[in-house]
C-alpha cells in the first residue's frame, strides 16, 4: 500500500502543477475545452490524494509496523478509534491530511460556485492547486516528512499514541482547527482570481462569503475545542496560556472576524475594497505561518513538533507567497478605488471600521508577543520572551473596545447616524449596562476590568435583545403572525444578520466566561487518608475536601492510581471527585511515555472545582494535590454552542436572494422579480 | 473636519495607545530568555543580573534530581554541555519531567549569588511528544 500511496501522491503532485500552469499561462480564456480541463485538474488531484489517505488507513488498520509513521503512533493494544485520528497525530500524517483536505475543498469550490460567477473558476483552480503541490511537494521532498516512508525492519509493536491525544477532544480538535486553516485557502484562491482576471467588483466576495464563513466556524470550533481539551487534559486549570501554538489559531482567526465585518461595508457602500482584499491575503498567509510556527521549532512552545527542516520549506512559501499576493494587489490598486467616502464617523460604517482597528491591533499585538523572542534577538542580540502579563495587559482593554463595539455596530445607522437614531436605539441597552454595572456593585465586585466586561456584556445581550423584539413586533404587526412563527420568518429571511446577532451572543458568553477567569483560586495540598483541606470560591462557599486514599488497577492499555476526595459544599455533602495519574504500557506490559494525569472536574454554570492529583510522594497513600475554583468556566462550552448555532444559522443555504432582487428594472410599468423566476 | 480626518485622528490615538501599552508592557513584563552559558557570562560581566528574572532553557542533567518530601523542594541540576548549575525549585513539576532522557526544561526565576538558580517555575519540554527515534536492529524504542 506505500507503493500505491506514494504514486498518488507523484500523481497528485503532477496533476497540481499542470493545472497550475496551464490556468496561470494558458490560453484557456480562448479555448472553453482547456477551461474545463484546468477545473477537472482540481477533482483529478482530490481523487488521487484520497487514494493516498485510504492507503495510509489502511497501513493504520492492518497494524503495518513497517510503516514507520504507523509504527510511532499506533500499537497493538490502541482502541480502534485512535487509529483513525492516529492518521492526523504526527507531522506526517498531518501533512496528509491537510492535503488531502484542500484537495477535497478545491474541489468543492469548483462544484458548489454558482455558475455566474464561472469565469473565475480557473484561476481558482490554478491558486488552490499550486498550495496543494506544495504541501504535497513538502511531503516528498521534506527531510522525513513522507507518510509512506519504510522502516528497514518491522518492529514487533508500535510505540502507541501520546496518552495525552488519547482524549476525545484530540478526536476533534486538530481536524477542526486544520479545516480552519485549510478552508482559508478557498476564499484566498478567489481573491487571487478575482485580482488576475480583473473582476474586481463585489462578485468574487459573493462567490467566496460562505467560505469564509465556514473557515471562520471551523476556526472557532477548533479553538474552542482546544481550549477545552487544554483544560481538561493538561492539567494547569486553565483554557489559554498564550503559547506560540495558541496564538497562531488565533491570528488568522482575528483577522476573518475583521473580514467578516468590513465586507459588509463593501456590499453595501463600495468602500475598503483593498483592505478586504489585504484581509484575505493576511488571513491566508497567518495560517501558513501558524504551520511554520508548529513545525519549525524557532519558538520555544510546550506544543512543539519536533524541529525539521518541513519548517523552512513553510517559511520560503509564506515569502513566496506574500511578495507575489501584495504585488499583484499594488498592480491592481487603481482599480479597487472606493465608491462612496466615509460620511460621518457617527455611522455604522466608523463603528466597523474601528471594530476592524482593534481585531488587527490585538492579531498585531498577539503577533508581535509571539515573534519577540526572535525580533529582540535579531535586534538587541539577546533573546527576551514575554507571557501572559503582556498579553493581557494589551487585550483586555483592546477587547473590552471591541465587545463596545459589538453592541453599537448593529444598532447605528449607516451613512449618518441622527440624534433621533442614537436615542431611540441606545436607551434600553445603556440602561441594561448600567443596571448589570450596579447589580454586580451590590454583590461585591471591586475590580475595574471585571466590571467593565460584565457591564458591557449586559448593554450587547439587551441590544440583541431588542433587535429581536422588534423584529418579531414588526412581524406580528404586518403579517399577523404568532410570536413563535413570527420569530422563525424573522430569522428565516434575514439569515446572516439574526445569526450574526446570535454570534455576538456567543462572545459575549466567552467575554463572562474570561471574566470568571480573573477570580480564579488555586491551592497545594498534601493530604493523608481522611484528611481535609478546604478553598473558599469568590461566591463566599467554603469547599471542604476529604481525601479518601489512593487505588491502584489495570486498565486496557494502562496502570491506574485514582486519588478520591469527597467534597462538601458549607458542610453539606456534594459528591466525590477523581483524579488519576496513568502510566500507559504496550501490549508486553512495558511502561511507554512519561506519566501522565487525568484531571477530576465537578462542574456547574457557576463554577468549576478542578482537581490535580500529582502524586503520592512517599509511596504511601498520602497524596498531593492541587485544587483550584474555577468560576465561569462552563460559559465557555456554552458561548461554543451558541455561536456554532448562529454561525451555521448565517451559513445555512437558501433564503432569498437578496442581491439578484436588486438587480430587478422596472420594464414599462413590470417589475419581474427574478428571484422567483430563477427558482 | 472631514470624517475620514476624524476617523484617521481616532485611528491614531487608538494605534499610539497600542504602542504604548505594548512598549511598557515589553519593558515591565518582558523576561531573559538565555542558555546557561550566556547566563554565566551575562552574571561575569554584570552582577546584577543576579536580580532579574529570566528563564532559561537547558537539559536536565541524567540522574541529578533530588526530591526532599516532605518540603516538596526539588533539586536537579541543568546544562546546555558547556555551563552547568544547580537549581531549586518548590513546587509541583509537570508529568514529563524527569532525568532520565536528556529532557528539555525551561526553568523561570533567579540565578541568585549563591550560585544556585532559585525558580519559580519549571516547564519540561517533552520531545518525544510527537515523534520517535528508532533504534536498530532490536527495534527497541528510545526518545530523543
Amino acid at each position: 500500500m506505500t507503493l500505491l500511496g506514494d504514486f498518488a501522491l507523484w500523481a497528485a503532485m503532477l496533476i497540481g502543477l499542470w493545472t497550475a500552469a496551464m490556468a496561470f499561462f494558458g490560453p484557456w480564456q480562448s479555448r472553453p475545452a482547456l477551461a474545463t480541463s484546468v477545473t477537472r485538474g482540481a477533482h483529478a488531484a482530490c481523487l488521487a490524494l484520497l487514494v493516498a489517505a485510504v492507503a495510509l488507513w489502511r497501513g493504520l488498520f492492518t497494524h503495518d509496523f513497517n510503516i514507520e509513521y504507523v509504527a510511532a503512533y499506533t500499537a497493538r493494544n490502541l482502541p480502534d478509534y485512535y487509529l483513525v485520528t492516529a492518521f492526523w497525530a504526527g507531522q506526517k500524517g498531518s501533512l496528509l491530511f491537510w492535503a488531502v483536505v484542500l484537495s477535497i475543498f478545491g474541489a468543492l469550490a469548483q462544484l458548489l460556485t454558482p455558475s455566474r460567477h464561472r469565469n473565475l473558476l480557473p484561476h481558482v483552480a490554478g491558486v488552490t492547486s499550486v498550495v496543494l503541490a506544495f504541501f504535497v511537494g513538502v511531503m516528498l521532498f521534506g527531510d522525513g516528512a513522507n507518510p509512506f516512508e519504510r522502516l528497514p525492519f518491522t518492529p514487533p509493536d508500535g510505540r502507541g499514541l501520546n496518552p495525552q491525544l488519547q482524549n476525545p477532544g484530540m478526536i476533534a480538535h486538530p481536524p477542526t482547527l486544520y479545516l480552519g486553516y485549510i478552508s482559508i485557502t478557498i476564499p484566498f484562491a478567489f481573491a487571487i482570481a478575482a485580482l488576475l482576471a480583473r473582476r474586481l467588483d463585489t462578485g468574487w466576495i459573493i462567490a467566496m462569503r460562505k467560505w469564509a464563513l465556514a473557515s471562520w466556524l471551523f476556526l472557532s470550533i477548533g479553538i474552542t475545542i482546544g481550549m477545552w481539551w487544554a483544560y481538561v487534559e493538561l492539567g494547569w486549570g486553565g483554557v489559554w496560556a498564550w503559547d506560540p501554538v495558541e496564538n497562531a489559531s488565533l491570528h488568522p482567526w482575528l483577522t476573518l472576524t475583521a473580514f467578516l465585518h468590513s465586507v459588509m461595508i463593501q456590499e453595501k457602500r463600495g468602500m475598503l475594497k483593498r483592505w478586504n482584499v489585504a484581509l484575505v491575503i493576511g488571513t491566508f498567509l497567518l495560517s501558513i505561518f501558524g504551520t511554520f510556527i508548529t513545525r519549525s521549532g524557532v519558538i520555544a512552545s510546550v506544543h512543539s513538533f519536533t524541529q525539521s527542516d518541513v519548517g523552512y520549506f513553510f517559511l520560503a512559501f509564506l515569502c513566496v507567497t506574500a511578495i507575489a499576493s501584495f504585488t499583484l494587489l499594488y498592480t491592481r490598486w487603481p482599480s479597487l478605488a472606493p465608491e462612496a467616502q466615509l460620511e460621518s464617523m457617527l455611522s455604522r460604517e466608523g463603528a466597523f471600521l474601528y471594530n476592524n482597528l482593534a481585531l488587527v491591533g490585538i492579531a498585531f499585538s498577539v503577533l508581535w508577543g509571539t515573534l519577540f523572542p526572535i525580533l529582540s534577538e535579531a535586534v538587541r542580540g539577546t533573546k527576551m520572551t514575554v507571557g501572559p502579563a503582556f498579553f493581557n495587559r494589551v487585550n483586555v482593554p483592546l477587547g473590552l473596545f471591541l465587545l463596545l463595539l459589538t453592541g453599537i455596530g448593529p444598532l447605528i445607522a449607516w451613512r449618518k447616524a441622527s440624534v433621533a437614531n442614537l436615542r431611540r436605539q441606545f436607551i434600553a441597552p445603556t440602561v441594561g449596562g448600567l443596571v448589570t454595572l450596579v447589580a454586580m456593585l451590590a454583590l461585591g465586585m471591586r475590580a475595574f476590568y471585571p466590571l467593565v466586561s460584565l457591564s458591557l456584556a449586559g448593554f450587547v445581550t439587551v441590544t440583541v435583545i431588542q433587535e429581536f423584539t422588534r423584529g418579531v413586533r414588526a412581524r406580528m404587526r404586518l403579517h399577523a403572525e404568532h410570536v413563535a412563527l413570527a420569530l422563525v420568518h424573522l430569522v428565516g429571511r434575514n439569515r446572516r444578520r439574526y445569526g450574526g446577532y446570535v454570534v455576538h451572543i456567543g462572545i459575549v458568553l466567552y467575554f463572562v466566561a474570561f471574566t470568571g477567569m480573573a477570580f480564579r483560586t488555586e491551592k497545594t495540598v498534601e493530604l493523608a487518608p481522611l484528611e481535609s483541606s478546604t478553598i473558599r470560591s469568590p461566591y463566599g462557599h467554603t469547599y471542604t475536601l476529604t481525601h479518601q486514599g489512593v487505588s491502584q488497577y489495570a486498565a486496557l492499555n494502562r496502570h491506574v492510581s485514582a486519588a478520591t476526595l469527597d467534597v462538601a459544599r458549607d458542610g453539606v455533602r456534594i459528591g466525590s471527585i477523581k483524579s488519576e495519574k496513568r502510566q500507559h504500557v504496550d501490549s508486553f506490559g512495558n511502561p511507554t511515555f512519561e506519566p501522565s494525569t487525568e484531571v477530576g472536574i465537578r462542574s456547574d454554570l457557576r463554577e468549576d472545582l478542578y482537581v490535580v492529583f500529582s502524586g503520592t510522594p512517599d509511596g504511601t497513600e498520602r497524596a498531593q494535590y492541587k485544587i483550584v475554583v474555577n468560576p465561569l468556566v462552563s460559559w465557555f462550552w456554552i458561548g461554543g454552542v451558541v455561536l456554532v448555532i448562529g454561525g451555521l444559522l448565517t451559513m445555512w443555504p437558501g433564503g432569498p436572494q437578496i442581491r439578484v432582487a436588486r438587480r430587478i428594472v422596472p420594464q414599462a410599468g413590470y417589475a419581474v422579480p427574478l428571484a422567483t423566476v430563477a427558482k | 473636519m472631514k470624517p475620514a480626518t476624524k476617523f484617521a485622528l481616532g485611528a491614531a490615538v487608538i494605534i499610539g495607545a497600542v504602542s504604548v501599552m505594548m512598549f511598557e508592557g515589553v519593558r515591565q513584563t518582558g523576561t531573559y530568555f538565555l542558555t546557561p552559558t550566556q547566563l554565566v557570562e551575562r552574571v561575569r560581566d554584570d552582577s546584577t543580573f543576579h536580580d532579574v528574572g529570566l528563564k532559561v532553557s537547558a537539559k536536565v542533567v541524567r540522574g541529578s534530581i533530588s526530591r526532599d518530601v516532605a518540603s516538596r523542594q526539588i533539586d536537579f541540576r541543568i546544562s546546555d554541555g558547556l555551563a552547568e548549575f544547580p537549581v531549586r525549585y518548590v513546587g509541583l513539576v509537570p508529568d514529563t519531567f524527569t532525568d532520565a532522557n536528556d529532557i528539555d526544561v525551561v526553568v523561570e526565576g533567579k540565578f541568585g549569588r549563591d550560585g544556585v538558580f532559585h525558580a519559580v517555575d519549571v516547564i519540561a519540554k517533552c520531545g518525544s511528544r510527537y515523534e520517535a527515534v528508532w533504534e536498530e536492529p532490536s527495534g527497541t524504542l528510545t526518545r530523543r
